[in-house]
């Protein structure tokens, strides 16, 4: 079993004393509504930080999903818009399907040529971003195009508390959406073969070559699996908020890695779990969104995010300290 | 150098790298003219005006110097994804500093020799940070993806607690001169540009430290057994990048007499592209100031051109992301059929 693996522990363990002290600080934080709406916001960044573990576990990085995300997001409620559709399960089908198959362009670069996958997905981040600006459209859909079952389907809660003075929150039901696709990931890198070639290649390419993996199968699953989520996530966050921005998500993509390398996957491959990165989005979620309880200026934000990866990746590096060459 | 030789020939990837650099740069030189010609051919009486190549050696510089020092950080094998971050608070800090020593009287009345101390402090912000990634890389061993994407965030985010959010305006006349002015009608970022370039080019190719650094990106191993000391080396390049995206720095606020923490954003994929284009290859090793002056050049007859098309700045970016991938791409077949 990993599931109780010493790194997911230790995370654990950082996460309870970093829950502790932002309590203390502010008790305001442990109110309900404000652990509902910390949960609510974990919600896309988690789905998006599974892909990238994937990807990380593969020994490689993807600065590429937000663009991936924005393109399933913007084409598909944009079509919506145009053919007056109104449902919710071909809309997300459409929208993993548009970001699964970016991904395949991700592997294909990335394994035909042999190519650093942080160059080539900058450039397929590039071309995405500017196909879908400048082909599609710059405008946003606001709420009162929103086809009305992504709205409703946003909203639904899954369990509803009443506050003191009468008015109510609830818990958005997007949650079970999320821990079912972590699930999926988990059962996925855990229990079959495709899984377990995706660490084997991560932790040495060229020895999972030769004990029979077909490498090329494995670098799809993983960026279409990335490409996919992303694509989800996207078109989840606009029926979250209310609003499809062809402009969103625009440097997303450092909160998403720090979160997984806060999770103890390395940036070398063949490490990580699906555990760890669900604590490690939770921690960088918890301690953005209660920078404002615990009374220190937003400008800072990404001061702190910025630390906060460098402290996880300096962290992690000794633990993986190899030799010198 | 014979050390080199036999390690480059050997089963390394990498080592096959090591190519005459001169083939590349006669295509890019055929690029350019390329590019020169059919720009002209479709907008002849825009395109050659003194005004337009007026524009672009004003605009150019920037970019070149932040190419090649995104050149200098892929020499060692790395990369450095921190420059923009760099570049905007060398800038900010100079016009917050200018902000202090002018006081009521505005920064726009200060004279040549705060000036030259805000240049020095903007050039000390660069090689400063440069000095704390390559700390964080060559001694707590983070890969420079990871931590210069980690330390740009921060000097990004220094940027927004320096100015609050909206951009520092009106910097000292001498300062906008050096994004603005003329010497003997030539623009002054285009001398620092073919100063710098020439420095640089002379450091890489004359120098044991240009040496050293390259073969350190050519092969780890050989370095090491050569007995070059790889972690100075690499604090030393990330501080020479550090310091050449500062220059570029004070270069973008001085040209728009403006400086602003999310300024040049786009940059970062173009000089990446840029570098990559002019022969250098991301895994180290190879890389020479003349190639990437020339895909500058190349790339910035480009943009001009589909401006004067009228060519949407979106689908520039698409133009900019497939370029870079077709040249990886024809690098890769090129390398594959080099074996």
């Amino acid at each position: 079993m990993r599931l109780f693996h010493n790194a997911d522990v230790l995370i654990a363990l950082i996460l309870v004393v970093a829950m502790v002290f932002i309590g203390l600080v502010n008790p305001a934080f442990w109110q309900m509504a404000n652990l509902f709406s910390l949960l609510k916001a974990n919600v896309v960044i988690g789905l998006m930080a599974l892909g990238v573990l994937l990807v990380m576990i593969s020994g490689g990085i993807d600065v590429s999903f937000p663009a991936f995300a924005v393109a399933g997001m913007y084409i598909v409620v944009r079509g919506m818009v145009e053919l007056e559709y109104d449902g919710v399960v071909i809309p997300f089908l459409v929208a993993t399907l548009i970001g699964a198959l970016l991904g395949l362009v991700n592997a294909g670069i990335i394994h035909k040529f042999n190519m650093i996958p942080l160059i080539v997905t900058l450039g397929t981040a590039s071309v995405v971003r500017g196909l879908v600006l400048g082909g599609i459209g710059t405008s946003n859909v606001n709420i009162n195009q929103m086809p009305d079952a992504l709205i409703a389907f946003g909203r639904t809660d899954v369990l509803t508390l009443e506050r003191a003075n009468g008015t109510t929150f609830g818990l958005t039901a997007m949650i079970l959406v999320y821990i079912a696709a972590a699930l999926v990931i988990h059962l996925l890198l855990t229990r079959t073969m495709i899984g377990r070639s995706v660490y084997a290649y991560g932790a040495d390419a060229e020895a999972a070559k030769r004990v029979g993996f077909n490498t090329g199968r494995t670098m799809i699953f993983v960026y279409c699996t990335a490409g996919a989520l992303a694509g989800f996530a996207g078109l989840l966050h606009s029926s979250m908020i209310w609003l499809a921005n062809p402009r969103d998500f625009v440097g997303l993509e450092l909160d998403v890695i720090a979160a997984v390398v806060l999770g103890g996957a390395s940036i070398f491959g063949g490490r990580g779990s699906v555990l760890g990165t669900v604590m490690g989005v939770f921690i960088l979620v918890m301690i953005q969104n209660s920078l404002i309880l615990m009374g220190i200026d937003t400008t800072w934000q990404r001061v702190v995010v910025g630390g906060m990866l460098i402290v996880a990746v300096a962290i992690t590096a000794l633990r993986d300290r190899r030799a010198l060459v | 150098m014979s050390d080199t030789k036999t390690a480059a020939s050997g089963p390394d990837v990498r080592g096959t790298l090591v190519r005459a650099s001169g083939n590349t740069n006669v295509q890019l030189g055929a690029i350019c003219i390329l590019v020169l010609v059919a720009m002209t051919a479709m907008r002849p009486t825009m395109f050659l005006s003194s005004y337009n190549f007026e524009s672009m050696a004003f605009f150019m510089p920037e970019l070149g110097i932040l190419a090649i020092a995104m050149m200098i950080a892929m020499l060692t094998g790395g990369i450095d994804l921190s420059i923009i971050g760099v570049a905007n608070l060398a800038g900010i800090t100079a016009g917050t500093v200018f902000g202090w020593v002018a006081g009521e009287a505005g920064a726009g009345s200060l004279g040549v020799a705060p000036v030259v101390l805000g240049v020095g402090i903007g050039l000390l912000v660069g090689v400063l940070a440069g000095l704390i990634n390559g700390l964080l890389i060559s001694g707590l061993r983070i890969t420079p993806i990871l931590a210069t994407l980690g330390t740009g965030q921060v000097f990004i985010g220094l940027c927004l607690v320096l100015t609050g959010g909206p951009a520092i305006v009106g910097f000292p006349d001498p300062w906008t001169w050096l994004g603005n002015g003329k010497i003997a009608a030539i623009p002054v970022p285009l001398i620092l540009f073919v100063i710098v370039c020439i420095g640089l080019s002379l450091l890489l190719s004359r120098t044991s430290f240009g040496l050293r650094l390259k073969l350190i990106g050519t092969n780890p191993k050989a370095s090491l057994f050569a007995g070059i000391e790889r972690g100075r080396m690499i604090v030393w390049s990330y501080m020479l990048t550090g310091g050449l995206a500062a220059m570029a720095g004070i270069l973008l606020s001085a040209r728009t007499n403006a400086a602003k923490s999310d300024y040049g954003a786009s940059y970062l994929l173009q000089a990446v592209l840029i570098a990559v284009l002019g022969g250098t290859n991301p895994a180290g090793g190879r890389g020479n100031v003349l190639g990437v002056a020339l895909a500058v050049i190349s790339l910035t007859l480009l943009s001009s051109g589909f401006q004067m098309m009228r060519v949407s700045n979106h689908l520039i970016d698409f133009v900019w992301g497939a370029f870079l991938i077709v040249v990886i791409a024809l690098n890769s077949l090129r390398r594959g059929r080099g074996k």
